[in-house]
């Protein structure tokens, strides 16, 4: 019963509404995040509607067991966070593997392309692997109009096709944090 | 079996089939790993338990993510003092939300049980130099999270109102119950993670 993967028409629509789109057309019914200026605008529009719960975390860890119950209650959820907290996650990375029930997160990329802090690289550059040693599968966006049919097909794998998925929203496609410097 | 050097005198496997006595389809149970999973398991095995065999700090999460998705029915997280102490933040998350539905029991014997019953940071200070903790007072901690309804438990007269407030008061509800240091016999669920969350959603939802 599931629909066929659709090519979603190019949209004038910022991105990250262009993904707050794609949320609803899955029925994600919880959200969850740490405070993210990359996600902030998507954070935004999640808080704002009633058709979803939009929880904030402590640590980006809490966002795997919060989705195995939101699963095991029958609701489907996103955890939204930045490569710097993708290490928070590993240990319970392993939870939708054990339990074998969809995961989806989209992660802000930092420590990636044209990164000013140092302390950003570390993290931004294991991201990656580390998401590959877990069993995650990887989705990769540069450009603003691939966004809507790489999350939505990043859904679509996760929901209909039971797999951890985690797209990679690459700092090219955000833009270089400057701190306001030129 | 002496008890804890807190004077705790609650024994843990007739407490939690109390605790999960009568459970019908409106009672979702997850418990967390090592003892707490042997105790609900002993309690009787049931498709509407979720026992962990690892995901240590995970059983709140999860229990809040069930809770918000099945606000009618009542979700009780059960689980000890090692695996609260691993997701302190998970309380504050959980007083964002005041599931109503929600109710959290934390079985703390001051020990690391399955790793051959080392001392938590909840064990008193200055009991020597291997069993010394810091006195730490999860409910204090869930309390100060925003968890207003957080108390302990520490007496067998107690039992009867705690059970009560488990299974039906306004959460979400934290219980801190204080119990005895035991060696029990294993009693083991099934161990398949994908198999658990299968009988689990196919008892709540009518298909896995």
């Amino acid at each position: 019963m599931t629909a066929a993967p659709t090519q979603p028409a190019p949209s004038k629509l910022d991105w990250r509404d262009q993904i707050f789109e794609v949320f609803q057309d899955h029925d994600i019914k919880q959200v969850y995040h740490v405070p993210d200026a990359g996600h902030g605008r998507l954070i935004e529009a999640c808080q704002k509607t009633n058709s979803m719960r939009t929880l904030a975390l402590t640590t980006e860890e809490e966002g795997i067991p919060l989705a195995a119950g939101a699963w095991l209650g029958g609701q489907r959820s996103v955890l939204l966070m930045q490569s710097s907290g993708v290490g928070n996650t590993i240990n319970l990375m392993g939870m939708p593997k054990t339990l074998r029930f969809p995961f989806l997160t989209l992660i802000t990329m930092r420590g990636d392309w044209g990164e000013f802090n140092s302390w950003q690289y570390p993290m931004g550059q294991g991201t990656p692997k580390v998401l590959e040693a877990m069993g995650v599968l990887l989705y990769s966006v540069e450009t603003a109009d691939e966004v809507k049919a790489t999350v939505d097909a990043a859904a679509r794998s996760a929901f209909n096709g039971g797999q951890a998925v985690a797209v990679l929203l690459r700092q090219k496609l955000i833009g270089i944090k400057n701190f306001g410097k030129k | 079996m002496s008890p804890n050097k807190s004077g705790a005198t609650l024994q843990r496997r007739p407490l939690v089939k109390q605790l999960l006595e009568n459970a019908g389809d409106d009672l979702l149970v997850i418990a967390g790993l090592g003892s707490s999973n042997w105790d609900i398991t002993a309690a009787g095995d049931r498709p509407l338990n979720m026992p962990l065999w690892g995901s240590m700090g995970a059983p709140v999460g999860m229990g809040l993510g069930l809770a918000m998705a099945q606000p009618t029915k009542r979700v009780l997280v059960i689980t000890g003092d090692g695996d609260m102490l691993m997701s302190l933040g998970s309380l504050a998350t959980v007083a964002t939300q005041m599931p109503e539905n929600l109710a959290i029991v934390v079985l703390d014997n001051e020990k690391f049980g399955e790793t051959g019953n080392q001392a938590t940071h909840t064990s008193p200070r200055n009991n020597g130099p291997t069993d010394s903790g810091a006195g730490t007072d999860l409910a204090m901690i869930a309390r100060g999270c925003g968890i207003a309804d957080a108390t302990t438990v520490r007496e067998s007269g107690e039992v009867a109102e705690l059970v009560k407030d488990v299974r039906t008061k306004k959460g979400p509800v934290f219980r801190l119950v204080k119990v005895m240091v035991e060696k029990l016999e294993f009693v083991m669920p099934p161990q398949d993670g994908a198999h658990l969350k299968d009988r689990f959603r196919q008892a709540l939802l009518g298909h896995p």
